[in-house]
């Protein structure tokens, strides 16, 4: 039997910031160095002697006694993280000290103190999803490199680029400074809402962005269950990743094609993550605090709380998509908001709101603009202009599904070319 | 502030891995305490019973050093405190002591050119 790569990959984040807080985050790799060593270890033992009762407390104490031995080795060359830094020195209180700090170690803080340092200012937003994607999530180069779809030396480099600079911060981010920690709560919410839209609306493989999900709502919600994290912007994070991730499975069909949001089997929806999601919404009315977060959860919901495409209150959301371009104007809410205008007011109409975006040339290189106008040109019966639309977006496809959504959308622009001529 | 050695001698050690528990737990306490307070140097390391002793260059090397327990030196410690009575009042600390061991203080020896 194999160990699956889940147990790894969890256990990785859990290891790796145990280890740093007993290396110092200047040893980063080092402790990256004694997890990689512990997985080596149990593939070749657990091949001879099966996977042991708790497979996560073995490669715990293999980890410990990796780290206890390679402080031996290293101490008169290295230093270690200055709270420990004499205890590590003298074989009177090492194994005890590395114990400690096991021992202590709470699962939940650690991965906290670990994804806020890499929310560390100086890195690019990019970087620091990759970061807390690697060090918090476990996630390989590999993974990341599937998940961006970027080259594995390309992701390689960034990695080791941002690790340096992390390293540079010093220390390990202090989770009880209640200002600091308020004050860099955004940043991380941001990576991990960045985490999220590259596994819900990204361009990589169905199953990297499910584990992308996934991964998104385990560490939001450890966010939403620490006392100074758990604000209502907060809150309605982890509200607006279950609605969408509720329709995650039907937005992709049994053969791995993407089925828009108009055409989807809302019987396939996740239930169960609906109303989570909703139960987060209500959460995070409390208090004075709107943001982006907040309403692009209510937009979710209502499409997550309408049995239809036609019972759906569109009037609502098109409200909705105007607060939000308030809060965060962009072309591609623009673009959203023009699409629940045609909705409600009718292809016509959403043409004019997409000609109206003031920087559509941006979105020039999204494939989901030319679809999106495609149709639209489609439903008002303009199946030459919607046939350019949709050849267009498919040399934009991004991967093998984008690209047979589009081919389907351009041969059904082909076949329902009759209806306009018949009368 | 003067540097002190701390030379522990005799004392029993753990005869089962639980007792063996305690007593490090005890060491790693007091080198808490030592450390807090700015009086550890250096924490040394505790030694093996056996090794061996070398007389003379010409002789043999033998096997020792057999010095009776209460004596035998456990390990050793430095440390910092201003006078030779506060390094000796803060081996009061040693959990060797409630193993029937002993700390001799020594100053370290400053030997000007």
């Amino acid at each position: 039997m194999e160990p699956s790569d889940h147990l790894f990959r969890h256990e990785a984040g859990r290891m790796v910031a145990a280890l740093t807080r007993v290396f110092g985050l200047h040893n980063l790799e080092l402790a990256e160095d004694v997890v990689q060593d512990a997985f080596c270890r149990a593939l070749e033992v657990w091949k001879l002697r099966g996977i042991p009762p708790n497979p996560s407390a073995w490669l715990m104490r293999t980890a410990r006694n990796r780290a206890v031995d390679l402080l031996r080795r290293e101490r008169t060359a290295r230093t270690f993280a200055p709270e420990y830094g004499r205890l590590l020195q003298t074989e009177w209180t090492l194994a005890n000290a590395v114990q400690e700090v096991f021992d202590t170690t709470d699962l939940r803080d650690d991965q906290l103190r670990m994804m806020f340092s890499c929310c560390h200012r100086p890195l690019p937003e990019a970087a620091q999803v990759m970061l807390v994607l690697a060090l918090v999530g476990g996630f390989g180069v590999r993974e990341i490199a599937a998940a961006f779809v970027s080259s594995h030396s390309a992701v390689e480099k960034r990695l080791t680029r941002a690790k340096h600079t992390l390293k540079a911060s010093g220390a390990l981010f202090d989770i009880t400074d209640e200002a600091d920690f308020a004050e860099r709560l955004p940043a991380v919410q941001r990576a991990l809402y960045l985490v999220f839209s590259e596994g819900y609306h990204g361009a990589s493989e169905a199953i990297v962005r499910a584990d992308l999900c996934n991964e998104a709502i385990r560490l939001t919600r450890l966010l939403a269950q620490h006392p100074l994290a758990a604000t209502p912007s907060t809150q309605a994070l982890l509200a607006l990743m279950y609605l969408d991730a509720a329709r995650l499975a039907s937005r992709l069909d049994a053969t791995g094609n993407l089925t828009s949001l108009f055409n989807q089997d809302r019987s396939r929806w996740d239930r169960g993550m609906i109303d989570e999601g909703v139960a987060w919404l209500e959460r995070s009315a409390t208090g004075n605090e709107l943001s982006r977060y907040h309403i692009e959860a209510a937009i979710a919901s209502a499409h997550a709380r309408a049995p239809s495409v036609e019972q759906t209150d569109w009037n609502a959301i098109v409200s909705l998509y105007d607060m939000l371009t308030r809060i965060a104007p962009s072309p591609i809410i623009a673009l959203n908001r023009a699409i629940a205008v045609a909705q409600r007011d009718g292809p016509e109409q959403g043409l004019r709101e997409i000609d109206a975006i003031p920087d559509r040339d941006r979105l020039n290189r999204y494939p989901f603009y030319h679809a999106a106008k495609g149709e639209l040109e489609l439903r008002r019966a303009n199946n030459r202009l919607a046939r350019e639309q949709f050849k267009t977006a498919l040399t934009l496809a991004r991967n093998p599904a984008e690209k047979r959504f589009y081919e389907t959308r351009l041969s059904e622009s082909l076949r329902s070319r009759a209806p306009k001529h018949r009368e | 502030m003067a540097e002190f050695l701390y030379l522990y001698r005799g004392g029993q050690r753990g005869t089962t891995p639980t007792e063996s528990d305690q007593i490090m737990q005890k060491w790693m306490n007091w080198f808490k305490e030592l450390t807090a307070s700015g009086n550890l140097k250096d924490g040394g390391q505790p030694l093996e019973a056996e090794g061996k002793v070398i007389y003379s260059k010409a002789g043999p090397i033998t096997d020792g050093p057999f010095a009776e327990a209460k004596d035998l030196v456990g390990g050793y410690t430095l440390v910092e405190a201003a006078t030779l009575e506060r390094a000796a009042q803060l081996a009061k600390g040693c959990p060797i002591l409630e193993r029937g061991g002993a700390v001799e203080v020594r100053p370290i020896m400053k030997l000007d050119m």
